[in-house]
């Protein structure tokens, strides 16, 4: 019977020792972004570099662009990675969010299986998307509500149609980028992505994937990712100096170059662009 | 097939290599497994001890009503302590979201009812002539409640391995509320969703391997603990 009681409260010890240490130290930046700027590991690649610049240690949770902006309004967070401009201003005007600061950017691809049953290499993305509905090919969307699926869902009304929300060849996953890619793959399916999470792909593929990039270079595929502080008048307990820092810590010269230099295969998933 | 082969392969690396990701993935899925469970004993025995000791208005209600937590979604629980723990919600000013507490507190409210209903269960299986002869024995109500405690030792182990067998393999509460956060929040089960996410699935079969060691040792020393405490 002691050794009940021993037992008891060596538990009770020990989840009053342990539970304390774990809680957060300070100087911990907390922030939202994207699967695309986390799964590329370019996070993974920087976040060392800025702590060893600024002390500051960076935390990210990866989320889609949608439920970032949330986490960043209900002071979840203190900073936003992102990559939907327009819903990033609605933020900015509703003053959850301030300091819009575009970092760099890469483009977006509609990819498909090499044999491209439904045959649109190289048309424009209006008529590439026409030419897959038309033939009812299988197209695999985010559905998540992400920087990237809010992208594609603007890309269907550019081409004049409905979001093909209830037919059958038009598959949403609800998931990450890459686990959407390997949906498409499996389903023999067009998909699009950003460049970055496709370079990923193919590296992870060791350079020879399933699907290939069939429409790419259009105006409409530009994909700007930017940099955004909760609002600490919103938000009592953000840490908008420690927000304002990475900020800066990002468009610097330094950390541009940085980005830059973050490639696999031999390209580069990301370009700098912040003035 | 190639990346089943993989992951069996990339789990003996991992393991024996000693990658600080892998490692840190295990530390915080036993540590957050841990306190988890030690809250879900802690409060769950005694409240399921009197659960099943004593004889009151509504107990038979209350013994659905845990029995039916039992089957509460995890992914809901997440939700709710997401929920509660945001800091546009009523406990945020503790700082809680994205900590190891946090998910802590989730997953003892995973495990809390199940050591109730079993710990209930176990008490009431017990000879009913043994409160009786405690008490002409004129035995104090604390020492009835370690008494019945020390004689139901095999169920209270057996709840703790099986809530700490649902504990440590859940995921709902990890991503939610942990948000799995390298180096700090991201247990084994998180690591493996973000590994299969990023289309690594040798390296998620890998993690899997590890998981399933990890509930296995952990089953094993729970074992080692009933023997003891049954001599």
């Amino acid at each position: 019977m002691k050794k009940i009681n021993v037992l008891l409260s060596t538990l009770a010890i020990f989840t009053l020792l342990v539970a304390p240490s774990l809680v957060k130290a300070s100087d911990v930046l907390m922030m939202a972004t994207t699967t695309s700027t986390a799964n590329t590991g370019l996070l993974d690649d920087l976040a060392p570099k800025f702590q060893k610049d600024t002390g500051i240690e960076l935390r990210w949770t990866a989320v889609g662009t949608g439920k970032a902006l949330k986490m960043g309004q209900n002071c979840d967070v203190d900073v936003l990675m992102v990559h939907a401009p327009a819903a990033e201003q609605k933020y900015v005007d509703m003053g959850a969010l301030k300091d819009r600061r575009e970092v760099m950017y890469n483009d977006f691809v509609i990819i498909g299986p090499a044999s491209d049953p439904a045959g649109v290499k190289g048309l424009p993305v209006v008529e590439a998307l026409k030419t897959i509905a038309a033939k009812k090919a299988a197209f695999v969307s985010r559905g998540d509500n992400s920087g990237t699926n809010k992208k594609e869902l603007s890309l269907w009304k550019g081409a004049g149609m409905a979001v093909p929300d209830k037919d059958t060849w038009y598959i949403q996953t609800g998931q990450g980028m890459l686990k959407s890619i390997t949906v498409a793959e499996e389903r023999d399916g067009y998909i699009m992505t950003d460049r970055g999470t496709y370079i990923k792909y193919e590296a992870n593929k060791n350079g020879s994937p399933d699907l290939k990039v069939l429409v790419e270079g259009d105006k409409t595929l530009f994909n700007q990712y930017s940099v955004l502080a909760v609002n600490p008048e919103k938000c009592k307990s953000a840490k908008y100096e420690l927000a304002t820092k990475f900020s800066e810590w990002m468009a610097s010269p330094k950390t541009q170059k940085e980005v830059a230099n973050f490639k696999l295969l031999g390209k580069k998933l990301f370009i700098p662009n912040a003035k | 097939m190639d990346f089943i082969v993989n992951g069996f392969l990339h789990a003996f690396v991992l393991l024996f290599g000693g990658d600080p990701e892998t490692y840190s993935a295990i530390f915080t899925t036993l540590a957050v497994s841990t306190v988890s469970i030690s809250i879900s004993l802690l409060i769950g025995a005694p409240l399921g001890f009197l659960l099943g000791y004593h004889e009151f208005r509504g107990k038979k209600f209350l013994r659905t009503f845990v029995d039916s937590m039992l089957s509460f979604p995890t992914v809901v629980i997440g939700l709710l302590v997401y929920a509660f723990l945001s800091r546009k919600g009523p406990l945020g000013e503790m700082g809680l979201l994205f900590t190891i507490p946090g998910i802590a507190i989730g997953q003892a409210l995973l495990g809390l009812p199940i050591v109730i209903a079993m710990m209930a269960t176990a008490v009431e299986a017990l000879d009913q002539r043994l409160k009786n002869t405690l008490l002409t024995l004129g035995a104090a109500h604390s020492q009835i409640l370690r008494t019945t405690l020390w004689e139901a030792r095999y169920s209270l182990v057996l709840a703790a391995a099986a809530a700490y067998g649902r504990i440590v393999s859940e995921i709902g509460i990890s991503m939610m509320v942990g948000g799995n956060i390298k180096w700090h929040t991201r247990t084994i089960t998180t690591a493996i969703a973000l590994e299969t996410g990023k289309g690594e699935f040798s390296m998620g079969i890998a993690l899997g391997l590890v998981l399933m060691i990890v509930a296995f040792s952990v089953n094993f020393a729970m074992s080692g603990i009933k023997k003891r405490v049954g001599s």
